[in-house]
């Protein structure tokens, strides 16, 4: 019979910190940027039916990279708690912060039970404002913290590099196309410093919370014609409605 | 899970466990009490409360309309002139309840949100009739409640995107469901009168405008020979809710434009108290 190691709780803890970063860090990145009307997601994703991006309630979205069996059951959690809260109390009362506290309960506790794996996800909950200064942005991690991000925020693969660069560019008030813009060109940067890939629309998952939307819920896909014509810069695009409705289909 | 609203703790198991997109399913499991049709009655008595009364629905040519009178009944007292009991279900339906009012509307806001979650769980609209089967499991789980008093009797009209038309589904208290082939439809106490207006009035072609007319129409007739139907309150300027829905979505027309309906009817019967005249052969 071995005799069983001691490792201390800083190794235990970097072991599995290390672990969570690793899963997460070979997947592709999701960028989520401030703009005039709202906020705005772009993830590189070829599946159409798999998101990395949705809808959780009225003014929330969720945006996650990592395991998509992990994180999807974090969303599908996400929502069954915003309807439940919803119902229970009123819609105005869900939060993007009161969801962000829950999921970073829910990856605390997992993070550092003995008995279960790290969630290898990591997450941004975003909430749209009345006004720019009412947007919110939350990041979490694996373990459980949460970070609460202004402006443009990036999770994923090469999260740094793109974070940085995002950052010195980004300014309040972009356009949707010029917000669009400039997160595909931080997505397709070479971390090398190699020539940066081109994405297609087809390469491209774009959801916003469209604080000017009329209706109560916030989230709309951008799909197709309309993400080809924000693509080419087209500004006026960005006012049209799409074909998808108020629903979350192709 | 009181702990869990409060905002602190981590998420119980049953938020995340994978299986069902039904938020009822999802209540019964996880909290029960808050269905309507758990809660436990008292045996053999009956409950006075406020009952809403007449609903009126009609299909025109690229949609549906719905509509509702304004009165709620307590026995032989007015408890509400303004309750409102037409509701967007979701972008391309509405649902109209007639029955006890303050279950209606908390059946109402659970199908919303039926319809609502399912939507976001599974990233695709539920097709009509699953919208409307769905209605029919919560008219059923309250049948208890019927038994005693408190029935609640939906219309359910809306546009079926894959149809391509406006399509009504009428209830009965233990869930039984059926479309409404005629092409309109009516529930509650004055539905009996305003089924016998719409039969005279409607046509097929209609309009929008000329379906939101028929609607008022009806319900004018409804509230002229059933005292538990209000009819347009020019004084109070409290007019029926119309709404329309059609591939455009849902839309509730405006206080201004039923008042002009409703003026405009009320005007006619001035000179033809019993309304239009269809003629005898």
């Amino acid at each position: 019979m071995s005799t069983p190691f001691y490792v201390s709780p800083q190794q235990a803890m970097a072991d599995r910190a290390e672990y969570a970063r690793k899963g997460i860090a070979r997947g592709r990145s999701v960028v989520v940027l401030t703009y005039a009307d709202g906020i705005v997601f772009v993830a590189e994703n070829t599946s159409r039916a798999l998101h990395k991006v949705s809808e959780i309630y009225d003014k929330i979205a969720f945006a996650a990279v990592g395991r998509y069996n992990e994180f999807e059951n974090l969303r599908i959690g996400g929502v069954r708690y915003a309807d439940l809260r919803g119902y229970s109390y009123d819609r105005a009362d869900v939060t993007a912060r009161g969801l962000a506290n829950v999921y970073a309960q829910t990856l605390g506790t997992i993070f550092s039970s003995v008995g279960e794996k790290p969630y290898e996800v990591e997450l941004i909950v975003a909430e749209v404002g009345r006004s720019d200064a009412d947007d919110q942005i939350y990041r979490l991690t694996p373990d459980g913290s949460v970070v609460d991000e202004k402006n443009a925020v990036v999770v994923g693969g090469n999260a740094d590099s793109i974070g940085s660069y995002l950052g010195q560019r980004h300014r309040a008030g972009l356009g949707l196309a010029e917000a669009l813009k400039l997160a595909v060109d931080g997505l397709a940067r070479d971390p090398n410093g190699g020539t940066p890939r081109t994405l297609t629309p087809e390469q491209l998952e774009v959801a916003v919370l469209d604080r000017q939307r009329p209706q109560q819920r916030k989230f709309k896909r951008i799909l197709g014609g309309q993400l080809a014509r924000l693509l080419s810069g087209d500004e006026s695009a960005a006012a049209e409605d799409g074909d998808d409705e108020g629903a979350d289909t192709e | 899970m009181e702990a869990n609203l409060s905002g602190t703790g981590r998420l119980p198991a049953a938020f995340l466990t994978p299986g069902s997109s039904s938020f009822l399913d999802f209540l019964d499991s996880h909290a029960p009490q808050l269905l309507p049709g758990r809660r436990p009655l008292p045996e053999g008595m009956t409950v006075e409360a406020p009952h809403g009364t007449t609903i009126v629905s009609a299909v025109f040519d690229g949609g549906v309309v719905l509509a509702g009178d304004r009165r709620a009944t307590m026995g032989n007292v007015i408890a509400q002139r303004d309750i409102e009991k037409v509701f967007p279900a979701d972008e391309y339906s509405a649902v109209g309840i007639a029955g006890t009012a303050g279950l209606a509307v908390e059946m109402v806001r659970l199908f919303q949100l039926e319809l609502e979650h399912y939507e976001k769980i599974e990233g695709a609209v539920l097709s009509f009739e699953g919208k409307a089967n769905r209605l029919t499991t919560m008219i059923r789980s309250n049948l208890a409640m019927a038994m005693q008093g408190l029935a609640v009797v939906p219309v359910f009209a809306g546009y079926d995107l894959d149809l391509g038309r406006g399509r009504i589904f009428t209830y009965d208290v233990t869930g039984g469901r059926s479309e409404e082939r005629a092409g309109f439809a009516a529930t509650g106490s004055g539905s009996v009168f305003a089924r016998g207006s719409m039969k005279k009035l409607y046509r097929d072609g209609l309009t929008g405008e000329q379906a939101a007319t028929l609607a008022v129409q009806a319900l004018y007739d409804a509230a002229d020979d059933d005292s538990a139907t209000g009819g347009p309150d020019l004084a109070r300027k409290i007019f029926p809710i119309v709404t329309l829905i059609t591939e455009d979505g849902f839309r509730r027309l405006t206080e201004d434009e039923v008042s002009a309906i409703a003026v405009s009817i009320t005007d006619q019967r001035r000179q033809h108290p019993n309304g239009p005249q269809a003629p005898l052969l």
